[in-house]
């Protein structure tokens, strides 16, 4: 099983195609960088907008390192299951496509093992593009921008955040983050053992994310209570909740809290049946598909 | 001492209404080279394609090395290597990362040492580390070949290995398997639509046609004395075409090429024949009898594009 | 001008209420307690901010408070951030007592079980920021304990000050300063939220809605001198 895990993480970081993802990340997060450096005043000013006519707001304190790797995130994280997408979508079909299917199931190997470890496999990748998102958002953004309080921006109420409250909330973000992209790679590594191209797997996989994210965020009570508390893309998001600390009943932030965390919990949970069962099936339409490619 | 290495009975498999395997059972003895004929779609790809476990047959059953593949699937697969169709392999990794890839999954502890003999004895040490991109077919299937032979099988299943390749590649095929067999003992399935390529390596042949088996045995004893293909070369081919195609022997002509008439004649109907064309007028130059596969097929199945697929 | 309307007003107190001597009591006590105040040139202390906002939520914070004479007054916080409200530094007890004012008595209350002193302060400048300030004063201490402020832009705050230990400097030892906000809404498409399933109450919310600072100081370093860059 570790050869096999070895081998397929050997066969993704190879290919020139894989590098395009971490490209692609480097410069979105250095495009937002740069534009919150020298831009970041006015956009701290339409976020703080509701808050400005009755507080002194210290723009330039605000916009540090942790705010500028909580916005990089923000943007970020509704991209990067194309790019999730892209790897797991061909760890099956790409290999039917180039024709080298028929020569790994012809391997005394067994196929639900193969299956395995090309899924652990892209989980992996995933994994390694969040820690590259985190390396560039976090670590760069913390020396380019410095550290402070954070205070982020929810729709109906601001969170602050003690610094020295805020890096184990971006592990458990970045943790939860994999889950979630996690999610992502099995549906599209379900999708990949159905077809023969890498195109039709990654090309249904956004759709069907794209589809179930707007129904997600969509505010309309018919689907709020029936569909949305099944879709995987309403929990996808639930990373946000570490940011999210509990109040006193005076009204103060209490430091170390989390908001709701048993929600968080819940989701996750969500997330991880969805995941077991995507791989699951994968795997049994797998072990009974006939390799004609 | 010829114990049976592959033993096939009844074996069908369809797709939807397709029936592409029907009630096949043959055995490949061990140590022989065993010829798998049959024109592109009659069901070879299908048949080769569940004796590896990658398509699940319908019914009926395989043992291979006495075992039966879908208890025994890793057991088996361990000891047998494979090329099938096109050499398909990793365009992006060079030949050496191809070969040691595969060569794990099967198990094997890999040395490079051990990686680059293989890769000398296919002649592709000099662009082991080249990727595989910039192969030519020919190497590719040399690639291919080394990969199938690295975990040293001792059932080697070759499909369609000549596809593609030029008249070089193909004696080299064709060397390759007869020293499989003769030096190392292994034994070697191969299948092809050219019977020319079968016949000079097989010693056992198995032909089959829309998906059931039409003959199998030995090569030598699959000619049939009173059913012979002869080839007639006459001066004046124009003449002679007239005075076949208006005689009792019409029937008989499978094929004209040039002036070389093709019939299926009894041994003693050969010299009948020769009186009548004479008789009639008809110079004759040559009358040759052909003992090839070839013709043999032609023998067995009457039909023309038959001829044509296997003649061309 | 200014004279005509301040005798104007000094008219209207002997109007309304026949104890007019008061005006000049109101005008007397203002001083006194102006005196108490007087004695503090600058101070820094330290302090303890909570914030108490509907959509603010924010973590205890430690600040600084400085002061200088007459109305420099800034809230530092060295270790993070702390937003601190407008008007905050205008609350200032000097800053409302600058300037020349009109000071009216509007008799006696209770509050906190303690009989205070109402004073209503009208700056004698019309332009000014302060439109009126209402003071509760404890006259025995010569402390004011709340004050209440109407400003031309920022709305009305109001500010409870609580004394023990600084109480000779007429220096709380807490304050509680209350003001209004408006709501506050994310502006549309910024963000998607991640919704946890748990129902908010969003209706019954009213737009205007008070906010409540509070400071509790720890250490005041009176008179010591406050360098000028801390202001800015």
């Amino acid at each position: 099983m570790w050869i096999l895990l070895q081998i397929e993480l050997f066969k993704i970081f190879r290919r020139p195609r894989t590098y395009i993802s971490f490209a692609a990340i480097a410069s979105m997060i250095l495009i937002i960088q740069l534009g919150l450096k020298f831009d970041g005043k006015s956009y701290l000013q339409l976020l703080m907008s509701g808050i400005s006519d009755s507080f002194y707001v210290p723009y330039e304190l605000i916009l540090n390192g942790y705010l500028v790797a909580f916005v990089i995130l923000n943007t970020l994280l509704i991209h990067v299951p194309l790019l999730v997408a892209l790897v797991a979508g061909d760890m099956v079909a790409g290999e039917a496509n180039m024709g080298t299917l028929r020569l790994l199931v012809t391997r005394p190997v067994s196929r639900t093992r193969l299956m395995l470890a090309k899924f652990t496999a892209s989980v992996i990748y995933t994994v390694m593009l969040l820690v590259w998102m985190a390396f560039l958002a976090l670590l760069l953004s913390m020396l380019f921008f410095g550290t402070n309080d954070m205070i982020i921006a929810r729709n109906d109420v601001m969170e602050q955040i003690g610094r020295n409250d805020i890096l184990w909330r971006y592990f458990a973000a970045f943790g939860y983050a994999a889950v979630a992209l996690s999610t992502v790679a099995a549906l599209a590594f379900l999708l990949s053992v159905f077809a023969e191209n890498s195109i039709g797997p990654i090309v249904s996989t956004i759709s069907i994310v794209i589809v179930l994210t707007i129904l997600s965020e969509m505010k309309i009570p018919l689907y709020d209570n029936t569909v949305k508390p099944y879709l995987f893309t309403s929990h996808m998001l639930a990373w946000k909740g570490f940011f999210y600390s509990k109040a006193s009943g005076d009204g103060q932030a209490i430091p170390g809290s989390v908001e709701n965390l048993p929600a968080i919990l819940r989701s996750l949970a969500v997330l991880l049946s969805y995941i077991a069962l995507f791989v699951t099936t994968a795997i049994v339409v797998f072990r009974k598909k006939d390799i004609l490619s | 001492m010829t114990s049976s290495i592959i033993r096939v009975t009844h074996l069908s498999k369809s797709f939807g209404d397709i029936r592409a395997v029907d009630d096949l059972s043959f055995s490949v003895n061990q140590g022989c080279v065993y010829g798998f004929l049959g024109q592109n779609g009659a069901g070879k790809s299908t048949t080769i394609r569940m004796l590896l476990t990658l398509v699940e047959p319908t019914d009926g059953d395989i043992e291979i090395f006495g075992m039966n593949l879908r208890s025994h699937r890793r057991d088996i697969l361990r000891r047998v290597g494979a090329v099938i169709e096109r050499p398909d392999l990793y365009k992006y990794l060079s030949g050496y990362e191809n070969l040691s890839l595969f060569a794990r999954m099967s198990g094997m502890k890999v040395s490079r040492r051990r990686i680059m003999d293989q890769l000398q004895q296919v002649g592709l040490a000099d662009r082991a580390d080249s990727r595989v991109k910039t192969y030519s077919l020919g190497m590719k299937q040399r690639l291919g070949i080394a990969i199938a032979l690295v975990n040293d099988p001792d059932l080697v299943i070759l499909d369609e290995p000549s596809n593609g390749l030029d008249p070089q590649g193909i004696a080299d095929i064709r060397n390759l398997i007869l020293e499989l067999s003769r030096n190392q003992q292994k034994t070697v399935l191969v299948s092809s639509h050219l019977l020319s390529e079968i016949e000079l390596i097989a010693s056992d042949i198995l032909i089959v046609d829309r998906g059931k088996k039409i003959m199998e045995g030995p090569v030598g004893e699959l000619f049939d004395p009173s059913r012979m293909v002869v080839e007639i070369q006459a001066v004046f081919p124009e003449k002679a075409r007239q005075v076949m195609v208006s005689s009792d022997w019409k029937d008989r002509l499978q094929k004209q090429r040039g002036d070389t008439f093709i019939f299926e004649l009894g041994r003693e109907e050969i010299p009948v024949f020769n009186r009548y064309l004479a008789q009639q007028g008809v110079d004759v130059l040559a009358i040759r009898p052909r003992h090839s596969l070839e013709d043999y097929f032609l023998s067995l199945t009457s039909a023309n594009q038959h001829v044509d697929t296997f003649t061309n | 001008m200014q004279t005509l309307k301040l005798y104007g007003l000094y008219l209207f107190c002997l109007l309304i209420r026949p104890e007019a001597a008061f005006c000049q009591d109101a005008t007397d006590l203002v001083q006194k307690v102006k005196a108490k105040l007087d004695q503090v040139n600058d101070y820094q202390a330290d302090g303890t901010m909570k914030t108490n906002v509907s959509f603010l939520k924010v973590p205890q914070a430690q600040v600084k408070v400085y002061f200088r004479k007459p109305d420099n007054f800034r809230i530092r916080n060295d270790q993070g951030i702390s937003l601190v409200p407008k008007g905050a530094v205008s609350i200032s007890l000097n800053n409302l007592m600058k300037g020349r004012f009109t000071a009216l008595d509007m008799g006696t209350e209770t509050a906190d079980g303690q009989k205070v002193r109402v004073i209503k302060l009208l700056p004698a400048d019309d332009n000014g920021e302060i439109v009126l300030s209402t003071l509760y004063v404890d006259e025995g201490r010569l402390l004011i304990l709340k004050a209440r402020t109407t400003t031309r832009e920022s709305g009305t705050y109001e500010v409870d000050m609580y004394y023990g230990k600084y109480a000779a400097y007429a220096l709380p030892d807490r304050i509680v300063f209350t003001f209004n906000t408006k709501d506050y809404k994310l502006p549309k498409g910024i963000t998607f939220d991640y919704d946890d399933g748990s129902r908010k109450n969003t209706e019954n919310k009213v737009a205007e809605t008070k906010g409540r600072v509070e400071i509790i100081y720890h250490d005041y370093l009176i008179n010591k001198g406050v360098p000028d860059a801390l202001f800015h």
